[in-house]
């Protein structure tokens, strides 16, 4: 999977994001419960060297979200679209929420989401993406 | 250990001049701040000089000695990269290396090229400060990151978009008179309001422009100033630093900027004040909520309440604490790499009894600036106060 805009690889963070696209995400966790991703050769939070993937949760909550209205040019027919931040179990991912009307006012913080990687509309590139979780 | 004292400062005038090279703007503001200090450039010890998006906006790697020719100096130059922090840690390393003993005479201050490249190119400069794989390729613009600490705050503490245009009407009201800055108008509440989304819930009027400019600081240590006779009252008192994980997603808090509150309190000891102690002060308003953060981490506001100042008066020209005389970057401009130094500049100026708006804080004694980088994952706040 291609980011569309860059021509090179980022090891570890495209086997992350292949996976995520997979259904198979996945957060690195150090003994005392610190989430973080790839790629890493310490915890950030601890300097653990001992960073075993966890499955990360099938649904996530959003905790802050944007509507973006002035994109950056790799997202120029993407816009408008919502940027947002949610967590799943130890970490938090930055995606652009997906099935949902961007000027729905009532906002989509606290909202269930799962997560899942897509393409832009704007060249095809990948991109992490939430979507409103199934009841 | 060494007192350091501002002997001169020197800005160009912030705006466009897409036409103006890098090299240009930075020596018309180091001959600024010689001519202001009284200081031959052949005293300076050392180049301290910041610049964020030089390597993409002019194709210019490796500007520290390019820039010391400019300026027409003949010492060691070095270039510091903290995205829009970066001339605030070149300050900070004159500070030090004054205070040192390494040199009498450092010229710190900075320079960014930006209005030259279209809007897709300022953009993309401008999202480099973010983390590339987790938030720029996942649409997270400059605007967007401040955009999602707002919406965090507004969801935390509440607030309103009116509150952030007071913050914006302030600093554009503050301007007015000065003669360096980017916009010169003022800006109404409902003006603001009415502006066009940019990334909710901030819009145009909420963001700080898009700028061309360069500041220059002369930092001397008090010796060198009594033994040439110098007239350099301000002296810098404290310098602190802070940093916090470079991804929003990684923070403790969204509406929280707890680098700055670091830098703050290292600084604030290392002056040995508080707060309370503090006259005016200039802070990094690159958005409107930024000003909000700023002044919680600084001690001004409880958390929650900053997000009032400007609305109740606080911060206004005429109230208790003036926040952004200068106009801010929001009015005043925001030419990243460049945006440290000016601060320190404006304060200088300020407390000084030089500057436009110095009949606004007569009585100033202390003046704090606090200078931060992308979403505050870096932070530099420095004390500066009249010597006796
Ligand atoms: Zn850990």
């Amino acid at each position: 999977m291609s980011d569309g805009a860059s021509g090179y690889g980022n090891a570890g963070y495209d086997e992350w994001r292949n996976a995520l696209g997979d259904g198979e995400g996945y957060a690195l966790v150090c003994p005392d419960g610190h989430g973080s991703l790839p790629p890493r050769r310490v915890c950030p939070e601890c300097g653990s060297t001992s960073l075993p993937r966890e499955p990360l949760p099938a649904v996530g909550t959003i905790e802050t979200a944007t509507v973006v209205h002035v994109p950056p040019p790799r997202f120029a027919d993407d816009a408008p679209y919502v940027t947002a931040i949610a967590r799943f179990g130890p970490v938090r991912l930055t995606g652009v929420l997906r099935g949902v009307d961007p000027e729905d006012g009532s906002g989509p913080v606290g909202r269930s989401v799962e997560s899942n990687v897509g393409e832009r509309e704007t060249d095809g590139g990948s991109v992490v993406v939430f979507r409103p979780a199934e009841k | 250990m060494t007192e350091v004292r501002v002997a001169g400062v020197g800005l160009t005038r912030f705006g466009s001049h897409p036409e103006r090279t890098g090299r240009d703007l930075f020596a018309e503001a180091a001959a600024s701040a010689f001519a202001d200090a009284d200081v031959d450039p052949t005293a300076v010890g050392e180049l301290n000089y910041g610049n964020f998006m030089g390597s993409l906006a002019e194709h210019q790697g490796h500007q520290a000695p390019l820039m010391a020719e400019a300026a027409g100096l003949a010492c060691p130059a070095t270039r510091y990269e903290e995205a829009c922090a970066s001339a605030g840690v070149a300050v900070r390393e004159g500070v030090r290396t004054v205070r040192s003993g390494e040199a009498d005479v450092v010229l710190a201050g900075g320079m960014e090229r930006m209005t030259n490249l279209d809007t897709d190119g300022a953009t993309e400069g401008l999202a480099i400060a973010a983390d590339d794989l987790f938030e720029v390729r996942a649409g997270m613009t400059f605007p967007g990151a401040y955009a999602l600490m707002a919406r965090a705050y507004f969801e935390r503490y509440g607030g309103t978009r009116e509150d952030l245009a007071h913050i914006a009407s302030k600093n554009h009201e503050n301007a007015l008179p000065n003669e360096y800055a980017q916009y010169r108008r003022e800006v109404s509440i409902e003006e603001a309001l009415d502006s066009p989304p940019v990334a909710s819930p901030l819009h145009l009027y909420d963001a700080c422009p898009i700028t061309d400019g360069a500041s220059a600081i002369v930092i001397v240590s008090a010796d060198y100033a009594e033994e040439h006779d110098l007239d350099a009252s301000v002296a810098v008192t404290g310098t602190g630093q802070g940093a916090d994980r470079m991804a929003l997603a990684d923070r403790d808090h969204f509406a929280r900027t707890p680098a700055a509150t670091d830098a703050a309190t290292m600084a604030y000891d290392d002056a040995d004040i508080g707060p309370d102690d503090v006259d005016v002060a200039e802070v990094h308003d690159c958005f409107t909520i930024a000003e909000v953060l700023a002044i919680e981490s600084l001690g001004f506001a409880e958390a929650g309440e900053g997000i009032r100042a400007a609305r109740d008066g606080l911060t206004t020209a005429d109230g208790d604490l003036p926040v952004n005389l200068s106009g801010g970057l929001k009015a005043k401009g925001h030419p990243v790499g460049a945006t440290g130094g000016s601060q320190i500049a404006e304060l200088t100026r300020l407390l000084r009894g030089d500057h436009p708006n110095s009949g606004r804080v007569p009585d100033a004694e202390v003046g704090v600036a606090h200078n931060a980088g992308g979403t505050v994952a870096s932070a530099v706040v420095h004390v500066l106060e009249v010597a006796e």
